[in-house]
């Protein structure tokens, strides 16, 4: 569950988040879209308890994980320790995950002998293995073709559909929020307000 | 042969032809070295036959019998020993305290506009004055020749390693603050990593520094080492001891460099070869 109670967010003085209320329930995907530089990304940042300088109150159940806008992957690592070094899992743990991602034939590769799609599967891997109450996603498709989007799209879905958790996916991108989000919610203005859209995902 | 890589940048990826002169940057040539140094030997050689004055430009046929035969006398050793302990010392010292000012002034952006002037003063200080400084404050002794040459390093790796912090991903931090990873896996997964070229560097710049400071402490306020044994071949005109003294210690560092340092910093970036 992630509630937010936002007064307001600034850099340097200029205030570039307004006042807004935040709730995701267990189970819920809520799409945040939003031209570049709206503030979807401070405001993943702040419900990822990345950045607490902020007037408000911010209250998260559970455990969280997040996919970056890059994969934010360790180049000198390998694919399985970056899944397993930040977040504890075990490594049979990490490769079935990396199995359940399509990636068990480079999970000893390095960062730099794979795909930029592939790379963005590692960073699912590890955002799933944690099994997250609360999973925050940025522009997690962002530089790919349509077609490894698509892709990624389905998994991403089967993915959250297991977890259950209360889940917040920024994109600039209509189509990907439309196959992924329960709830969807506008980020405009300046300072940027959160403004709800009535609409729901055809079929849910 | 050209062999394709592959480099990632930001969300671009692109094959690359890695020329083979790059490749061949990477691995140590120990032949062509060894030709390189025998060239210079020759080239120093011919120097002295044109001079033709071998008291005041002595050749490599005077100099290594000279450093033969402080060699096999065992005069050569305790000097030796004393400028390599002092160089040991001195540089864990200037790594140690430099590399935390430099991680400290680069994570803090208020710390580094308040503190880094005093690094760009004391990266100004000229040798010379920390050395005689030291001297007089702490004494003629081996705490205040070791204080004299980290001293003069320490800015020079506070320097390399603030940039070093100030270039890291800032996006891997993030990550490891999300996954709650704890302080020890950071440093070894997270920060060490991205820091170890500048690490590497400031080592590897930092000892060749080194030595000569501690040579120059030597000659100024101490009874042994290389450094004094270069004051004695100094008062003596005997520029043919200078040189054998100087070559024994390059010799020594040059081991260091090539058996040690060189590959670690091999095995650092190993990772960007993959």
């Amino acid at each position: 569950m992630i509630r937010l109670d936002l007064s307001e967010k600034g850099y340097g003085g200029v205030p570039v988040l307004g006042p807004m209320q935040l709730r995701v329930g267990r189970g819920e995907v809520l799409g945040l879209s939003g031209a570049s530089g709206a503030g979807k990304t401070t405001l993943l940042r702040i419900l990822a308890g990345l950045d607490s300088r902020f007037a408000g109150t911010l209250e998260i159940d559970g455990r969280s994980a997040m996919v970056f806008q890059n994969p934010t992957l360790m180049p000198w690592r390998r694919v399985i320790d970056n899944v397993t070094l930040p977040t504890s899992a075990t490594e049979e743990q990490a490769r079935a995950m990396l199995a359940r991602v399509g990636l068990e034939s480079v999970a000893d590769h390095w960062p730099g002998q794979i795909s930029v799609g592939q790379a963005r599967r590692v960073g699912l891997a590890r955002a799933f293995v944690t099994k997250p109450d609360v999973l925050l996603m940025d522009e997690p498709f962002a530089s790919l073709d349509g077609a490894r989007v698509g892709d990624l799209l389905e998994l991403t879905a089967a993915l959250i559909a297991e977890t259950n958790a209360a889940v917040v996916i920024a994109s600039h991108a209509a189509g990907e929020l439309d196959a992924l989000a329960t709830r969807f919610a506008r980020v405009d203005g300046r300072p940027a307000r959160l403004f709800q859209e009535e609409r729901v995902r055809a079929g849910s | 042969m050209m062999r394709a890589g592959v480099i990632t940048q930001g969300h671009e990826r692109e094959q690359v032809e890695r020329r083979p002169e790059q490749e061949a940057n990477r691995r140590p040539d120990v032949p062509v070295a060894l030709a390189s140094l025998i060239a210079l030997v020759l080239v120093w050689a011919g120097g002295a036959w044109l001079l033709n004055d071998p008291r005041l430009a002595p050749g490599p046929q005077i100099v290594f019998p000279t450093l033969w035969e402080a060699l096999v006398s065992g005069q050569l050793w305790p000097d030796l020993s004393a400028t390599l302990i002092r160089v040991l010392f001195a540089f864990t010292l200037a790594m140690g305290i430099g590399a935390a000012i430099g991680i400290a002034l680069g994570a803090s952006e208020r710390a580094d506009r308040w503190f880094g002037p005093w690094l760009t003063v004391a990266l100004n200080v000229p040798a010379l004055v920390t050395i005689v400084l030291c001297y007089l404050w702490i004494g003629l002794n081996e705490w205040a020749a070791i204080a004299a040459v980290a001293v003069n390093k320490i800015p020079m790796v506070a320097v390399m390693l603030r940039e070093g912090m100030i270039a890291r991903d800032p996006d891997l931090s993030d990550m490891a603050r999300l996954y709650r990873m704890g302080v020890v896996a950071r440093l070894r997964h997270i920060l060490i990593p991205q820091l170890a070229p500048q690490i590497m560097g400031a080592a590897r710049a930092g000892l060749a520094l080194i030595w000569k400071i501690v040579l120059v402490v030597e000659f100024l306020g101490r009874s042994n080492g290389i450094g004094f044994r270069i004051h004695l071949d100094f008062q003596m005109f005997d520029i043919a001891g200078v040189l054998a003294n100087a070559l024994a210690f390059v010799a020594v560092m040059l081991a260091v460099e090539w058996g040690i340092l060189a590959p670690l910093a091999r095995r650092a970036a190993s990772w960007r070869q993959r």
